[in-house]
């Protein structure tokens, strides 16, 4: 493996009973790359963002980590029983004993004055931040993404984004990200990949918005340009056809 | 002459100490209707022991942990909710329990306190391997406090911060399996749950931090204990249900204050 490269993915397929939700998936991450995986609900990201994170073991193929891997890890949403009193800091302690450097962090995605609040009051935003400030904690050369502006409301998504942007130049780090926000999605990231159990079709954001699959998945509204199918999906997602005539 | 009481506050005090933090893990992690498990399937530990002729506490406990391994194989492997899963074997082993006991040749037929616990017998041996074991698990709580924790947080969060996920979820059933085998002879096997989750849940009302809450629930673990068998002393209870009626009414009042 290359030494650009923090993480590659081979042939990895992966069933959940009997179900195929993966693929033949391809996947490798370099170093200071924002790498974005579309798709619909149903079409395997946060399985493949398990994958990569070593949560899950696929049933075929390989996953090759470089040594140099740290992972920052944002998870979609935060469930924490209510029986559980944990104050914002604390939670944070888990991945760094120490309280200052935890403060840190908070002050650095903005939330340092819910330090001693409660986890289970924050609003979808603060709760965002306060996850970025634990995956920041680990020093990451890869910080990954599931959903990060899910349950944000419209005002703070921009933020967030934005906040994200800035800690990846700070850090130099990749940055492996799943998202449903097309336009935010297409301004910042390196490489697209659309994902439906199979790579449907990956590359720039220029390329990948004019790619017939991608129109198959999103519809014409968040595509750029007008399309020619050359494949449709069963309700299982799987590829049932192949064509070549255009009937957006 | 008071040597019996003196020995059962001792064995009470033996599990409300360690009732706290693992209580606690217990509500966090969603695990009562697991601990029922464990605690149903004792009963079956005594059967074989009375069967075998073996020591019965140490058939308990050689049960309990069976039952938490094979417990933690299922999970995950069937396509049935946990608790149903958990329904189908606590009750099966209960069922077993009790059909095993009875047709144990000659044997003891104290089914009351099999169910609901005998701690006015409990011997001094019996008080020093509840101590030794209930300090053992303390340790190795204590030890691996915060990996449990954090699992106990957010379990993938953990996982990618190098904790070992399926190791301490395995260490916690076997843990609980432990203390709810020495837990038999206090409460009984129908009340084994509620002593570790009803002070827990107590605490709970006026804790900050994890920690606040698993000390706590052992303090309100120890009075309930004590309460419990002040008022059987008092008014002839039964001493287990007196214990955890106690510890009700601690809930009760944590809740109202709170």
């Amino acid at each position: 493996m290359k030494d650009e490269v923090l993480i590659r993915l081979d042939g990895i397929s992966k069933q959940f009973g009997g179900q195929s939700v993966l693929q033949q998936i391809d996947l490798s991450i370099a170093k200071n790359r924002i790498i974005t995986l579309i798709g619909p609900n149903g079409a395997g990201k946060t399985t493949l963002v398990k994958v990569v994170l070593g949560l899950l073991t696929p049933d075929k193929g390989s996953v090759q980590r470089s040594p140099q891997l740290h992972v920052g890890y944002m998870p979609q949403k935060l469930i924490i029983e209510p029986t559980m009193p944990l104050k914002v800091g604390r939670f944070l302690q888990f991945a760094e004993p120490d309280i200052e450097l935890c403060r840190a962090a908070l002050h650095r995605t903005g939330i340092e004055s819910l330090i001693n609040n409660p986890v289970q009051g924050l609003s979808g935003g603060e709760t965002q931040r306060m996850l970025l400030a634990r995956a920041l904690l680990r020093k990451p050369n890869l910080l990954v993404l599931d959903e990060p502006v899910q349950g944000v409301d419209v005002s703070g998504q921009e933020g967030l984004y934005s906040l994200i942007a800035d800690l990846r130049r700070e850090l130099g780090c990749a940055i492996f990200m799943v998202s449903h926000d097309l336009h935010l999605v297409m301004a910042a990231t390196d490489e697209v990949i659309c994902l439906n159990q199979h790579v449907c079709c990956s590359g720039s954001p220029q390329q990948v918005s004019i790619d017939p699959a991608f129109v198959e998945l999103f519809g014409t509204k968040t595509a750029l340009y007008t399309h020619h199918h050359d494949h449709t999906h069963d309700l299982n997602s799987e590829v049932i056809s192949e064509r070549s005539d255009s009937h957006v | 002459m008071y040597d019996f009481l003196l020995l059962a506050l001792l064995a009470g005090m033996a599990v409300a100490v360690v009732a706290g933090p693992l209580g606690s893990l217990v509500v966090w992690q969603r695990m009562a209707y697991f601990g029922d498990t464990l605690a149903h399937s004792a009963l079956l530990g005594i059967a074989l022991g009375l069967w075998l002729s073996f020591g019965e506490g140490t058939m308990v406990i050689v049960v309990c942990l069976l039952v938490a391994l094979l417990l933690s194989v299922l999970e995950g492997k069937h396509k049935l909710a946990t608790d149903t899963v958990l329904g189908i074997l606590s009750h099966t082993f209960l069922a077993l329990g009790l059909v095993a006991i009875t047709m144990v040749p000659g044997g003891r037929t104290d089914m009351e306190a099999l169910l609901f616990g005998d701690i006015l017998t409990v011997t001094k041996s019996e008080v020093i391997t509840m101590w030794l074991m209930s300090l053992a698990v303390l340790a190795v709580l204590k030890y691996h406090w915060q990996p449990l924790l954090s699992m106990v947080v957010q379990e993938d969060l953990a996982s990618v911060e190098g904790v070992s996920v399926a190791r301490y979820k395995l260490l916690l059933k076997l843990l609980l399996a432990l203390i709810v085998a020495i837990s038999m002879k206090i409460v009984g096997v129908l009340l084994i749950t509620a002593l570790l989750i009803i002070p827990a849940a107590a605490a709970r009302q006026f804790s900050k931090t994890p920690e606040q809450m698993a000390v706590r629930a052992s303090l309100l673990a120890v009075a309930s204990v004590c309460l419990g068998l002040i008022s059987s002393l008092l008014w002839n209870l039964p001493v287990g249900p007196a214990m955890v009626l106690s510890a009700s009414g601690l809930f009760l009042v944590a809740r109202t204050i709170a």
